[in-house]
């Protein structure tokens, strides 16, 4: 009984930052942030009794209009599976909350499999945007919901595989254990083990989330708003929500990963009151940081092309990331557990497992390169315009 | 002869084909933006447009308004000058006879449907005796209705002053007037 009720609250508390701050602010936040990046001023205009706070009441405006707002949905649309597809997508990306660990008590479940659970659940989200794409009939909404799956699917190899460099250091999967194990000096975390792993683990969150400048799924210029073009009022904003609680978990498990999650440096938990406050208060200034990086890089890149971003993914993060759980695998067997040779030994072979990788993609340049049309490209091009 | 140099070519070097360096200095610049902007408002040329006006060029075509005699009257003359040249045809003029013989016509009501008007400015070239301007420098206001628009004699005079030209077209040198 007192286990539902403290698990009950841990549900109401967790909930209540990620829907209920984190989301709806990240929107205001997104675009408040584009304004200032590109030299404007931004939403300040709704305002409750002409106090404006910037434009922070904006959200609530929003959300006023997008729930009373008309749900338009398409005659020739698959009935069920069309209401369903936004409830998968955004299932798919609050649920994995549920073993993140915010502080030493605040985690809802205590999985063993944490990590691995993130993992299973948040890949099921490309099946709301296939759905959602399949079921609205509209072949825009069909070419979005292509491109997200094959995107989804790419990266999310990345991602998982990146992330086993770190299992390996830490040895373990569960959440919490992962936190726990990166106590002590700061050169515990997992950011100074794996750098190279942190970078591709960036990468591909991003992608993941299907944000710009991986936003091709949406494309707005080419395909309309992809996949979900034919949603309208509040099954818009579940995918709208979706993405950006998305974007959040992968920043909280970055947090986790590397940034030693609400382990303060150098200070040792032994259940002080004031260091779980401290710890939930340091997760979330470290997640925030992640997801304000996430954010201006949007506005920093413009979109990949198809081709580019599936280049990107399979013939230089996969293949770099591999490299690193070898590397790393190695390192691990090799060298005594926990001692100053093994740090050193991981940093230099994530130094090698960089330069491995920039050596292949300059040999790699002349045939195929990443990013550019190549010469033979542009001459094939050049006599398809003359024919 | 003109040179051409090919400074964004094919020719990327490994490093930049990474993206790695490109990136952080990309990301150099957006976040230099953000942090001018939110510290200082820099680089913001953005006008918050009620509260913040750009002061309009002296020519700028505004609003109209019917010029006065100096006893107060209006000046036009209902000589239909302006109605017949508007583009527009928003003008509408009916004309009364004036007790005054020496002034004949006066506008008993004289419209401008502001919804209708493209500013051109052509009522005012066309006027011969100073009657109508364009030169309070505002703009129409937003109304519920296409009728908030049409703007009546009294307002029009209302936006109106007193004009020192002289009446009639008659030159100052004849003697008269
Ligand atoms: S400005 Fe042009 S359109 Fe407007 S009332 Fe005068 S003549 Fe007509
Ligand atoms: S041209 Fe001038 S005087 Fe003639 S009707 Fe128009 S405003 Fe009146």
């Amino acid at each position: 009984m007192e286990l539902l009720l403290i698990s009950t609250l841990k549900v109401i508390l967790v909930f209540a930052i990620v829907l209920g701050a984190l989301s709806p602010l990240a929107g205001w936040a997104e675009r408040r942030q584009s304004a200032m990046i590109q030299d404007r001023v931004g939403p300040n205009r709704a305002s409750i009794g002409g106090f404006r706070a910037w434009g922070l009441f904006h959200p609530i405006a929003d959300v006023i209009k997008l729930m009373t707002k008309e749900d338009f949905v398409p005659a020739t649309r698959n009935r069920y599976l069309h209401t369903a597809a936004p409830m998968i997508a955004f299932w798919s990306a609050v649920v994995t909350f549920a073993v993140i660990p915010f502080g030493p008590w605040l985690q809802i479940a205590n999985l063993d499999i944490g990590v691995l659970f993130i993992f299973g659940i948040a890949s099921l989200g490309v099946y709301g945007a296939t759905i959602a794409g399949w079921a609205s009939n509209n072949k825009y909404s069909l070419l979005g919901a292509l491109r997200a799956s094959a995107m989804m699917l790419s990266y999310e190899v990345t991602l998982g595989l990146t992330v086993v460099g770190v299992l390996i250091c830490f040895s373990t999967v569960g959440a919490q254990e992962l936190v726990v194990a990166q106590a002590g000096p700061i050169w515990n975390w997992g950011i100074f083990k794996q750098p190279v792993a942190f970078v591709l683990f960036f990468v591909a969150a991003m992608a993941a989330t299907k944000r710009a400048p991986f936003d091709l799924p949406e494309g707005e210029s080419e395909i309309v708003a992809g996949y979900f073009l034919e949603y309208s009022g509040m099954k818009f904003v579940m995918f709208y929500m979706g993405e950006y609680i998305e974007m959040f978990l992968w920043s909280a498990l970055a947090t986790v990963l590397f940034f030693g999650g609400w382990q303060i440096p150098w200070v040792p938990f032994e259940g002080q009151t004031w260091y779980e406050f401290a710890g939930v208060a340091k997760f979330l200034a470290v997640l925030v940081a992640i997801a304000f990086l996430q954010m201006t890089v949007r506005w920093t890149l413009p979109r990949f092309r198809y081709d580019q971003v599936m280049d990107l993914g399979w013939k230089m993060l996969l293949p770099a990331s591999i490299g690193n759980v070898v590397v790393t695998a190695v390192v691990i067997i090799a060298t005594p557990a926990g001692g100053v040779l093994q740090r050193v030994a991981l940093l230099v072979g994530n130094a090698v497992v960089v330069l491995v990788a920039l050596a292949v993609a300059a040999a790699m340049k002349g045939e195929n390169k990443i990013g550019v049309t190549t010469e033979a490209l542009r001459t094939q091009r050049s006599e398809e315009a003359v024919h | 002869m003109i040179r051409v140099r090919e400074k964004y070519g094919d020719r990327m070097t490994a490093l930049e084909s990474s993206y790695l360096t490109e990136t952080l200095k990309g990301l150099s610049i957006t976040l230099r933006h953000f942090l001018e902007n939110t510290l200082t408002r820099k680089n913001t040329v953005t006008l918050n447009y009620p509260e913040e006006k750009k002061p309009y060029p002296e020519r700028f075509r505004g609003l109209h308004r019917l010029m006065k005699r100096d006893d107060g009257q209006v000046r036009c003359v209902a000589c239909m000058c302006c109605a017949t040249v508007c583009p527009a045809h928003c003008i509408k003029i009916e004309a009364g006879e004036h007790d005054d013989h020496r002034i004949e016509k006066f506008p008993i009501e004289f419209s401008i449907d502001w919804l209708r008007c493209v500013y051109c400015g052509l009522c005012v070239d066309a006027c011969p005796c100073d009657a109508i301007r364009m030169d309070t420098g505002e703009h129409p206001k937003p109304q519920i209705d296409r009728n908030g628009f049409l703007t009546t004699k009294i307002d029009l005079m209302k936006l109106g002053g007193p004009s020192v030209a002289v009446q009639g077209g008659v030159r100052p040198d004849n003697g008269e007037g």
